[in-house]
């Protein structure tokens, strides 16, 4: 019995920024309904790894696969249709649009089998949104712009979700929201992808690990097993 | 008071046609962060097809309305073909290659123009039923500008609803604020993009049929109507809707009472209005700051090695073959090489800027102006012989550029190649509008060169020797450490400050120096022509010397040389055989564009390497 192919696969990439290498052939499976970190320090490649599944970033070489359809060097704009659904580092919401108008900018129609998202559904998950739907994006609070970016993102149903340190700068209590919101969406089916350097994070909302170093994945397994590995720690997790 | 109200509807009348124009403008900015110079021609476009289409069926109120509406979406049409045959090629290319290839544009449609309505202004009946004008205050006011106001408040109002309450409009100014967020959301761009330029061709195109009751239909609208709407744009901020509709208020209220109290300077005043809101908020009334912001170039050249043997060859073939020429060729030919000369150090001076300093400027044409008007204004007022005039034609270059200069090298990018242009259409209406200082529109004539240099072959000897000197001297200052440092800047501009390099100040320099050699340039311009015309200092002239360098190749300092070589050569033979020039120039800009982008020594370097 063959294991079902992972809904997202990255072999051998090797990305660039100008003449910059940033990845020397990272490779890494995401199975089907995982919730899958990628750890690692500044600078490892974790970013430049979820911007190189988009096509982002220019990739010389490698492939990318969502489920069995190859999307290597396919406009990102069709990498989001085929169901890849991204949530950007620096939040990137629409600042002079409204909450709403956020969402509007996301929303498309959802394939057969996916989880389906509408504005309404979005406003029970983030209770917050709800009440500023008319204020513009700008204005929020880093975890109301948080939200409002995975918000935006869901609004494209997508079935796999790449999210780019979304703990990053938040406190700790929206820390623990954005936590219970993955184990939401992993309970609704989607399969996810966070890159991470905060382990006990990782650890609370993820199964599955990758460590990332100088844009080569390392190890790959279950968190436990890595978290647990002390030589990873120490050498590659601490900051 | 009741004069300056009506004065104030008359500006209101002006304000709203270039509203029309600099709002698509400024949408087609805002998604696809090109600066399209053809803007003004698919306005002036919109003139002619309303002049047709109003002769064919504009007897009634209905009719005429029908026309003018007819043109502005047949020019929509021409903006979606435009867009996705030319624009869609050149989103990734430097903004100085978008400039110049929508430049193309606009000399490929003024030919066309010209051959399809001819080269005379046409004059439009006055709408049925707004061709009178009613009494306010004792003052008549024609019916027609109050006509234009209220379309003007028709059309803010529909973009309103359009960018609020369609989904269409949210997309546009979501992919205004972040493109690369957009498409990863799944949006596919190119519909957006070509929906938006369609948008503002459209607009521009009525902008331009609702001209025509006020004003004849003329083949120079384009260049004076986008001029104005690039400081409206600027002024108000780009991409902004509210900020193109307050500046082309501002900015024809200001026309409208300058021309009462200074007439003299009124272009010239526009133009300080730019580089005032340029230098306190660059990002302009309502813009957005993150736009001019200058990204640090990503592909730096490959360093530039002080001459391997081939361009070694080259040059000391150029001397070799410019000592030589006049021994075996005609007297027409002396006089073409004179001009050869002179552009090709225009052109090196040009490329020193834009290559050595990675300065975009659109106006280099001011200093090479400037030069010359320095020179003939000299012999002209002051009686000043050949020599002492040729010597204040780079001091005058260089005081334009350093006054000029302090408020471009502040700015980057599109932000910089504006100004400069606009710095050099002040100069440029101020040498036409100063009648009685610079003759205006009739020149300076008689600026003959001394008895001892009158024979063109001794005029050419010295015109060489000069020129030769001071490219020479221009390419010694690239290898100097002024040069490495000015270089520096240009490929980080970031990197260069963090180990202590004033940047503005190398900047500054590099203006100057290239606007006194551009002005030695235009002073042996003036001899060689014995006259100066307004002509000298207009935007065509920087665009031909941006296109002898690009048609030479930026990456070489031997590119600039070839290319005035070339240009000047097909110029010369082409003006002879048709009256087509613009056509071919035109055209010959946007395949050096698309196609070429490295130019002629890039295409060498290409060959080469295919064939070893």
């Amino acid at each position: 019995m063959s294991a079902p192919a992972p809904a997202l696969r990255l072999a051998g990439i090797e990305a660039f920024y100008g003449t910059a290498q940033a990845l020397f052939g990272v490779d890494l499976d995401v199975p089907a309904g995982s919730v899958t970190v990628l750890l690692g320090r500044n600078g490892a490649g974790k970013s430049t790894t979820l911007k190189a599944a988009m096509g982002l970033v220019n990739v010389q070489a490698g492939r990318v696969f969502i489920g069995s359809r190859d999307v290597t060097g396919v406009p990102s704009y069709k990498v989001a249709r085929a169901g890849l659904g991204y949530v950007p580092e620096t939040r990137r919401v629409f600042a002079g649009l409204s909450v709403e108008e956020n969402l509007v900018v996301g929303e498309r129609a959802a394939d057969a089998g996916v989880a389906v998202w509408t504005r309404e559904r979005i406003f029970d998950l983030f209770p917050p949104l709800a009440g500023m739907r008319a204020r513009l994006a700008g204005q929020l609070s880093g975890g109301e712009q948080q939200m409002l970016t995975i918000a935006r993102t869901l609004m494209g149903n997508p079935r796999i979700v790449l999210l780019d340190e979304p703990s990053e700068g938040l406190a700790p209590v929206i820390v623990q929201q954005i936590a219970a919101t993955i184990q939401t969406l992993a309970a609704e089916g989607l399969t996810v992808l966070l890159s991470e350097q905060n382990v006990r994070f990782a650890m609370h909302v993820a199964s599955r690990a990758a460590v990332i170093e100088r844009g080569r994945i390392l190890v790959e397994g279950p968190i436990a097993d890595i978290a647990a590995d002390d030589s990873v720690r120490e050498a590659y997790l601490t900051p | 008071m009741s004069f300056i109200v009506v004065q104030a509807i008359t500006g209101l009348a002006s304000a709203a046609s270039l509203f029309l124009i600099a709002v698509g403008l400024s949408i087609v900015f805002g998604v696809t962060r090109v600066v399209n110079f053809a803007h003004g021609s698919l306005y002036m476009l919109g003139a002619y097809l309303a002049f047709s289409f109003v002769a064919a069926f504009g007897e009634s109120f209905l009719g005429y309305l029908a026309a003018i509406l007819l043109a502005a979406i047949v020019v929509g049409g021409v903006g979606a073909v435009m867009e996705t045959s030319l624009l869609r090629r050149i989103y990734r290319a430097p903004e100085l290659f978008q400039l110049l290839a929508t430049f193309g544009v606009v000399l490929v449609v003024q030919d066309l123009t010209r051959l399809i309505w001819g080269a005379d202004d046409l004059f439009a009946p006055r709408m049925p039923g707004l061709d009178g004008a009613i009494q306010f205050l004792g003052h008549a006011v024609p019916q027609y500008d109050l006509f234009l106001i209220a379309v003007a408040f028709v059309v803010l109002g529909a973009l309103w609803l359009l960018f609020r309450h369609t989904r269409f409009g949210v997309l546009v100014r979501a992919a205004t604020e972040d493109r690369e967020m957009v498409a990863a959301l799944g949006i596919d761009q190119r519909w957006l993009f070509t929906g938006a330029f369609i948008l503002g061709a459209a607009l521009a195109g009525l902008g331009g049929a609702l001209q025509i009751p006020r004003q004849a239909a003329s083949l120079s609208m384009d260049l004076n109507i986008i001029v104005d709407a690039f400081v409206v744009v600027v002024v108000g901020g780009m991409g902004s809707i509210m900020g193109a509709f307050v500046a082309a208020v501002l900015i024809s209220e200001l026309l409208a009472f300058g021309v009462v109290i200074f007439p003299e300077i009124t272009l010239v005043l526009i133009f300080m209005v730019m580089a005032v809101t340029l230098v306190l908020k660059p990002s302009g009334l309502f813009g957005r700051p993150e736009f001019t912001m200058a990204e640090d170039r990503r592909n730096p050249d490959p360093p530039l090695r002080a001459g391997d043997g081939l361009s070694r060859i080259f040059w000391w073939f150029l001397l070799v073959a410019g000592v030589a020429a006049p021994l075996v060729i005609g007297d027409f030919a002396v006089v073409v090489l004179t001009e050869i000369a002179i552009l090709a150090l225009f052109a090196a001076s040009l490329h020193f800027l834009l290559w050595g300093g990675g300065l975009i400027t659109f106006g280099h044409a001011a200093y090479f102006g400037l030069g010359a008007y320095g020179s003939g204004l000299a012999v002209f007022h002051l009686s000043l012989g050949m020599a002492p005039a040729l010597l204040l034609a780079p001091l005058a270059g260089a005081a334009g550029a350093l006054l000029f200069g302090w408020f471009c090298v502040r700015l980057s990018g599109i932000y910089m190649a504006m100004l400069t242009l606009a710095f050099a259409q002040m100069a440029w209406s101020a040498a036409f509008q100063w009648v009685g200082f610079t003759g205006g529109d009739n020149g300076i004539l008689g600026v003959w060169p001394s008895a001892w240099a009158s024979d063109p072959v001794v005029f050419y000897y010295l015109a060489f020797v000069v020129c030769a000197a001071v490219i020479w001297g221009l390419r010694h200052t690239v290898f100097s450490p002024f040069g490495y440092t000015l270089r520096a800047t240009r490929d980080s501009a970031l990197r260069a400050a963090a180990i202590g390099v004033d940047v503005t100040r190398h900047r500054w320099l590099a203006f100057t120096l290239a606007g006194a050699a551009a002005g030695v340039a235009g002073g042996f311009f003036a001899f060689a022509k014995g006259s100066v015309f307004p002509d000298v200092l207009f935007v065509s002239t920087s665009v031909d010397g941006l296109v002898m360098v690009l048609l030479g190749g930026l990456q070489s300092l031997a590119g600039p040389i070839l290319g005035a070589i070339v240009f000047t050569e097909i110029e010369t033979e082409l003006t002879r055989l048709t009256d087509l020039w613009q056509l071919f120039l035109g055209l010959l800009i946007i395949v050096l564009v698309v196609v070429l982008p490295h130019g002629l020594v890039g295409l060498s370097a290409l060959v080469r390497r295919r064939s070893s």
